[in-house]
Order: C-alpha cells, then structure tokens, then sequence
C-alpha cells in the first residue's frame, strides 16, 4: 500500500490517484506545439469535433432506427424524420458529417503529404491515420446500408461482389459476407453490428494511437525545421515575453488550443449552413426509393469520397480492375517507404516531388470527377488516363525521391 | 498571463455552454414520447351493449381496462358500503371502469361473477364489484382512469369533470 | 497571415472544384434534359415525339381539341350532360377496368381546360397513353365517354360547368388525392389507393382488428387491379419529393412520356394551380421537417457565428506575444 497525504484539494486528491498534473502536463501545458505551423494543422481536431458530432447523432438515430429489411427504410424516412423532436436535425448532422469527414481527411492526409510529415520518425503517425482512414471508410459504407433505399442495396451488391475476387469465382466468401445469396437481412443486421458497434470501438482505439504515435516525434512544421524541443521548451517555460518570444514552441493548450478553436469556429459555420440549407449533396436522391432487388437503379455511383478507387477499378477488365482497385486501397500505405529522400521539406522545396504532388492531387480530382459520369465515351477515355497516371505517378514516386536533391 | 485572456477563455466557455445547453433541450426532445404513442393514448369505449355483471376488458396505453355494468343488487351492495362514488353513472346504468393492474404490484386480477369479486393470483389480493380492495395486501381500489362521458361512450385518456370530481374527493389516484 | 489566406484560398479553391465536378456537373451529364412546357396542353410534346405513322392523327386530334376550346360552354347545359361522367364518378365508385374512376369535385380547378376536353374526346390521346391501345381490341377504362359525350358543343359545355361549379378551394391533400392517389398511396400521409385509411380496433377478446384485415384486402384487390390494369403497381409518392428532382416532377407530371418511354403513366393534365398543390402535399410527406429547419437554421448560424468571433478573439489574446 502506498502512503497518501491528506489532500488539500479536489485537484491535489485526484493527483494523489491518477496523477492529474502529470496528465496535463503531458497532453496540454508541456505539450508542445511549433509556433511555426497554419491552420491546416488545426485539421485534427476538426476531425476529432466531427467524429464526436457524428458519435453523439448517430446515439439519437439508434434509438429510433430498426435494422429489418422490411422497417429500415421507413424508420428513417418516416419515424426519424416525422415523428422523432429533432430527429430530422440528427438525421441531417449525420448525413453531411460522413460528408465533411472525409473532406477533412483529405485535407489532413495531403497536408501531411505537401509537409512530408509522414517520415524520419513520423512513419507511424501517417500508417495509423491511412488505418483510420480504411476504418472510416468502413464505417461510411456500413452506415450506407443502413437507410435500406435502393443506392444502400445496391451499393451492397456491387461492393460485396468484388470479394468474389474475379475469375478466382469466390462466391462462397460472398455469400459468407453477405449470409444470403443477395443483401438480406442478415445482411443488414450485421452490417448494422459493423456500424454501431465494431467499427466505432476501432476508430476509437486507432484515434488514441494515432494521437500516442504523435506525441514523441511531435508534429511537423511549415518548414520541415528540425526544433530543439528542450531548449525552446525551457525558454518557454522561463515565462519572460522576451523569453517566449525566442522560443520555436507553445505549449498545446491553451496557446495552440485557442487558434484550433477559432479553425473549428470557421468549419462548423460552414458545417450548420450544410445541414440546414445544403443538405442533398450529402443524401442522394436515389436512395429515397426503397430498396428493390428486382430492379438496378439507371445510375448508380458511390459517395463522392470513394469515386477515386471506384474509377480505378472501372476501366480494366474484371481481374485487372480488382487488382487496380485492391492496390489503391492500401497504395497509400506505402508512402513514407516509396519516398526515398530523406529531405523534411514543404514540397515546394523538392524539385520534381512538388510536380508529382499536384500532379496526384489533379488526377485524384479527375478520377473522382469520372467516377460518378457514365462510363461511356470521352468519360470512359479519360477514365482510362487518369487511372493509369494514377499507378504511373506511384511508380515514378521512388525514382524521382531517390534523385531528389539533399536539402 | 493577462487577465484578457482569461477573460477571453471563459467568455467563449461561457458561450459554448449556452450552445451545450440548447442541444441537451433538442436531445430532450428527442428523447420525448412520440406523437403517435400520444395520439394511442385516447380509446373510445361504447357501453351500451355491456351486460350486467360480465366483466369486458378493454386496452388503454398499453394498460387492461376493466369495464364492469353492475346488477342491481350490486348496485344495493355498492350503496351499502358507502361506494356508489366509484362508479360511473351513465343514463340509468352503472358502470364500474379501472385500471386491470392490482395496486399491490401490478398483477392481473381475475373476476369471480358468482362472487362478484376479484382476486389477484399473485399475492392474494381482493376486490369487490366496484373494485375497492376488499383483502390486503393491495393498499386501495383499483385506479379509475381519466375518461369524459359522450353519450354512451366512454373516452379514456380525457379528463372530464366526473373524474376531477373523482380525483379532487380521493376516490382515485392519478393514473 | 497572408500566407495563410491563400492556403485557405487554394484549399477552398479545390473544395469547390470537387464539389463542382460531383453534384452539379456530374448531375447535368447523367440526366436527360427534358424541356417543359409550362403546363400547357397543346399537344406540341405529343406531336414532336409521335411515330410518324401516328403524327397526323394526332396534329388533327389536336387542332379539334382547338376548336372546341374556342366554342362557348354553357354550365347549365353541361350540368346536365355532366349526369353522365357522374355515373360512374361518384363516392364509392367501384373499380372499373384496372382504376376507380376519381372524384371531379376540384376538377375545374385542378386541371386544364384544354386537356378536359381532350380528356373527354378521346381518354387515351389526351392523356398520351394511346400506345397501350393499338388495335382497338382493349379500350381505355373511360373510353366510353367518347360514345355518350362526343358532340364539340356538348364537349365545351361539360368543361364550362367543370370550371364553373367544380372549381373551389381545394386543399393540397385532396388535389393529391383526385389527381394521383387513385393510382399512388402515400403511407407517410396515410393514403392508399381507397382513400384515407380508417381508424380501427381490435378486438379485445380475440386480439384481431376485424375491420382492418377487411379493408387491408379490399386495399389489395384494388392495388392488384391497379398492376394487372398497369403492368406494375404504381409507386407510393410518400417521399418522391426527395427521390426526384423538381424539375424531374414538372416535366413528368406534364408528359410521362418525355421522362419515361413507353410508361403506363397517364397525363394528369395539371395546371399551374393544381400541379403546385399537389407539390405542396408531396413536400408536407416527404419533407416534413422544412419549417423546423427554416426555424431553427437562423438561430444556429448565429450562435456559430459569435461562438468564432469570441474565438478569434480568444486566439489573438493567446497569440499576441509570440513573435
């Protein structure tokens, strides 16, 4: 047994037990943060507001949402949005927050890619976060499911079928997904599971471990700068304005803290004026008509953050596209090994590895812009380009770091 | 530390509370019974082909209605032992109507018509015609539930002055 | 700080960009562009679109509609032509060859007048369905209106009284219902192709409501008509308004055809008045949280808009010694 003073205060007590001031000192007060950084790298917590905003409406929708194939459709469409206080409100905060997620986390996942924030160091940083992105991704097309509407079946359909692996005919492990030869109930009963309880309990433990995979090599900075964190820390910690003044850090909270709060101020305008003026690009049409097996929708598309892979699948051949669509999930993986240079830099000061992020970031676009038109003439073309450029582009990634200038 | 940015802080804490405190009311509301269970909570009953002393069970919120016409002689009976208050006068006919849950625990009595009276399975309790308890360890009558008189219909959900007369004298608790 | 801006400039810049390139782009390219026509029955649509073995027949069918449009209707007179249309439009009527003919009680203020006559000179023509009828050896339901009101005069006259006494107030609900919903339930507004559905109990005794399996078979013989009649059961319009675009909705509703090839959907010959009433149902149904929105959204923005100013101020106070 230990030996406890008798505490003279609440904090004191509690630091006795869990060693509060220690906990602070490491996540806030001692945390330290370069001064030299923009707002992109604000993203985080915005991601981390988000993932809560989405966690607490999704609690609100469970309580009214009935995952059987013949009560699913209705129970959103009729019950959440008719009958349920605000059910509407939680409804459309879901909608456009599995929207602006992603948006968010392709902002965070190029920045980290312009500041080269992902090596010397940082490599588990940017493999936890490529593991929260898959783990999203799950979690938005198991959610897709859930609605039950005709883009939700369909959807389903086509997405489980690319487990039958092509000509390797799989389809036992389809339908062991599926558990039924089509989605079915016991296919949405699961996936349910997937959305509200498996997936999160994931992402929740892959967030604390990317925040943990941070806190040792810090965060990166504008300039790729290697800080001194002791000597700036100490400098800080001295307290004289003149003394902060020289020092390269701020400690997270509150300093860094207040200006993510501003950021966060910003996005959640935007957020709200999506969720009360703007809300259809989130919540597609098609998917108000209610699930029929019988009958394939004319267009069907996936979300707009998944029409880049989709479209690296779509202009091969059967085998060809899988293994198209099978590598660009986990391509991005492999970036801090495919970067052969050991320059920390912002990309502009990388000679040709500046060209190659545009040029990643504009066929991206491109293959997400096809991804939703028809596949059919110029579009199929163009299609065809991008997705090849794409597979080009990770090709020549090693080559032109290899080469790239020591800064 | 100047005192401004203290002041700052805790402004947009402040402000940020006011914010928490509206979405706790949105999620209040959400939380709220919905219209249609609400709507479910009225049920009409037509009385005027009850028979004497056959007990017909009715569904009101989910709950056993009991509707008992009482005989003649159970109405002599009522009159004696000072209970005629517990009943429903409708035309000439009187109509005994409560709640199906034993006021012990909420068990389902069952009525005995050659003794006109109830008795709960569960603990032994008992009741006569007019449902008042008649044998612990029930600690009243059965509870009349608020109703309003239309014609030979009676609306259940609806309080009407029969019954806050009922509720203002202690013959029932609000149900 | 101007740096930042112009971060914040080519992020936004992509932002858009993207969202450009899937919502409105990608939406102009997948759909086919129909032109309306205003909810004018002119027979412009049906003309333009016709086989050519067919264009004739319908460029006379039409200029006759024109005709009679220019006769002057007398409503007393067409009161008592209109005794024959009663028959079978009345209150519970039954179904009569795959549809219950709907009540005309808003008739005169619902739809065009150009497209009642129409209506009366030849069903299948009018309501550009005449593709289903190409022998002659199967008849539209109300084809034979065409035996019993079939002179211009008598033909104007009905329409006269139509516009005259069957032309009031009418609520969204039941411009929906005489317009649509003898083919199309609403479940969110508690129609079916009967009408409202009726409140019911159940038996306490055997726990069955009685009345509620008779009319959910009743529902089911005429819904089965409705399929055999129409080849398929016509979809519920409950929330058709957030499955089709606006503009899908106008055009449809004017010509199935243009949207729809070959589709067993009628023209309901809507006018401005009735086609905005029926809109107004299928937004009460399918979007009914609009007003709360439009109540709440103001509020929100506002409380968002405070919450990032006392937030920039929280920043500077933070940040104003640092450099």
């Amino acid at each position: 047994m230990a030996h406890f003073e008798k505490a003279n205060s609440l904090n004191e007590w509690l630091d006795q037990r869990i060693g509060v001031n220690t906990l602070k000192k490491v996540m806030q007060s001692e945390y330290w943060i370069p001064k030299n950084i923009n707002f992109l790298w604000a993203m985080g917590m915005v991601l981390a507001a988000t993932f809560g905003i989405l966690l607490v409406s999704g609690i609100f929708l469970l309580m009214y949402y009935q995952p059987s194939t013949d009560l699913a459709f209705d129970s959103v469409n009729y019950t959440i949005m008719t009958e349920v206080g605000y059910g509407w409100l939680w409804r459309h905060v879901h909608g456009v927050g599995a929207s602006l997620v992603f948006l968010i986390i392709y902002i965070h996942m190029f920045t980290g890619i312009y500041y080269g924030s992902y090596k010397k160091g940082r490599e588990l940083i940017w493999l936890s976060g490529m593991l929260l992105f898959v783990l999203f991704s799950a979690e938005a097309f198991s959610g897709y499911m859930l609605p039950w509407g005709q883009m939700s079946y369909w959807a389903g359909m086509v997405i489980t079928n690319l487990f039958s692996g092509g000509s390797l005919h799989a389809d036992g492990l389809v339908e062991w997904i599926r558990g039924d030869y089509v989605p079915a109930q016991a296919y949405l009963s699961r996936f349910f599971m997937l959305h509200v309880l498996l997936l999160p309990l994931a992402i929740i433990g892959a967030i604390v471990f990317h925040f943990g995979t941070l806190r040792l090599p810090h965060v990166n900075n504008q300039e790729g700068k290697e800080v001194d964190f002791a000597e700036s820390a100490r400098l800080w910690k001295e307290g004289t304005t003149e003394s902060r003044r020289k020092s390269e850090v701020i400690p997270f909270s509150p300093v860094f803290l207040s200006k993510d709060v501003f950021v966060m101020g910003v996005y959640f305008i935007l957020f709200f004026y999506l969720v009360f003026y703007h809300f259809e690009f989130a919540m597609d049409p098609v998917n108000f008509d209610p699930a029929n097996g019988l009958s394939t929708p004319t267009h069907i598309y996936p979300e707009w953050y998944f029409l880049w892979s989709y479209e690296v699948l779509r202009p091969f051949s059967t085998d060809l596209g899988l293994i198209a669509f099978a590598t660009a999930q986990v391509i991005f993986f492999t970036l801090p090994f495919l970067d052969r240079s050991p320059n920390v830099a912002p990309a502009n000061r990388r000679g040709l590895f500046h060209l190659w992020f545009w040029a990643m970031l504009a066929d991206m676009l491109v293959l997400t812009f096809m991804g939703k038109l028809p596949p059919q003439g110029i579009w199929s073309t163009i299609g065809l380009v991008a997705a090849i450029t794409f597979f080009v582009l990770w090709i020549a990634l090693p080559i032109i770091t290899k080469f790239e200038k020591k800064l | 530390m100047s005192s401004r940015r203290d002041f700052m802080g805790m402004a947009l804490g402040g402000f940020t509370a006011l914010g928490g405190i509206g979405a706790l009311m949105a999620m209040k509301k959400t939380w709220d019974p919905l219209p249609s269970v609400k709507a479910a909570g009225f049920t009409t009953i037509d009385l005027k082909d009850a028979q004497e002393n056959v007990l017909v069970t009715e569904k009101w919120r989910g709950k056993p209605i009991f509707v008992l016409k009482q005989s003649k002689a159970m109405v002599e009976k009522a009159k004696k032992a000072k209970e005629m208050d517990r009943l429903i006068k409708i035309g000439d006919d009187h109509f005994m109507v409560a709640v199906g849950l034993c006021t012990h625990l909420g068990c389902i009595p069952g009525y005995d018509s050659a003794n006109e009276s109830f008795l709960c399975a569960c603990h032994g309790g008992m009741y006569d015609g007019t449902a008042m308890v008649t044998k612990a360890p029930p600690p009243r009558g059965l509870d009349i539930p608020p109703f309003t008189i239309d014609g030979t219909k009676l609306v259940l959900g609806e309080q009407g002055p029969e019954y806050k007369k009922m509720l203002a004298d202690g013959t029932t608790l609000k149900v | 700080m101007n740096k930042e801006l112009k971060i914040l400039g080519i992020v936004a810049a992509f932002t858009l960009l993207l969202y450009w390139g899937v919502e409105p782009f990608a939406h102009s390219q997948m759909h086919k562009h129909v032109e309306g026509h205003g909810l004018v029955y002119d027979g412009t649509a049906d003309i333009e679109e016709a086989s050519k073995d067919k264009k004739e027949v319908k460029k006379k069918f039409w200029s006759e509609v024109k005709e009679i449009a220019k006769l002057k209707g007398d409503a007393t007179a067409g009161e008592a032509t209109f005794a024959m249309c009663a028959g079978c439009h009345m209150d519970g009527a039954a179904n009569m060859g795959g549809v219950t003919p709907p009540s005309l009680d808003h008739a005169g203020a619902i739809y065009d007048k150009n497209f009642l006559i129409a209506l009366i000179k030849d069903p299948a023509m009018a309501t550009n369905v005449d593709h289903k009828y190409p022998n002659g050896d199967m008849t539209h339901p109300m084809g034979s209106i065409t035996t019993m009101v079939s002179a211009p005069q008598d033909i104007a006259n009905v329409v006269a009284y139509l516009k005259a006494k069957k032309a009031g107030e009418v609520t969204p609900k039941e411009a929906f219902t005489e317009a649509c919903g003898r083919c199309h339930a609403n479940r969110y507004g508690k129609l079916t192709q009967l009408g409202e559905i009726p409140k019911t109990k159940s038996n306490i005794k055997t726990n069955q409501d009685i009345d509620r399996m008779k009319y959910d078979q009743k529902v089911a013989t005429e819904q089965n008509a409705l399929a055999e009649y129409l080849g398929k059961l016509p979809p519920d319009l409950s929330i058709m308004y957030r499955a089709r675009s606006e503009h899908f909705l106008d055009t449809f509703i004017e010509n199935p055809q243009a949207n729809l090839k070959g589709t067993a959907m009628p023209r309901t010959g809507l006018n401005h008045e009735g086609f905005e009433k029926v809109m107004e149902y299928l937004a009460e149904t399918g979007d009914p949280s609009a007003p709360a929105r439009a109540m709440a959204g103001p509020w929100v923005l506002l409380f968002f808009f405070i919450f990032t100013i006392l937030a920039y101020l929280w920043k500077q106070s933070q940040w104003r010694d640092l450099h």
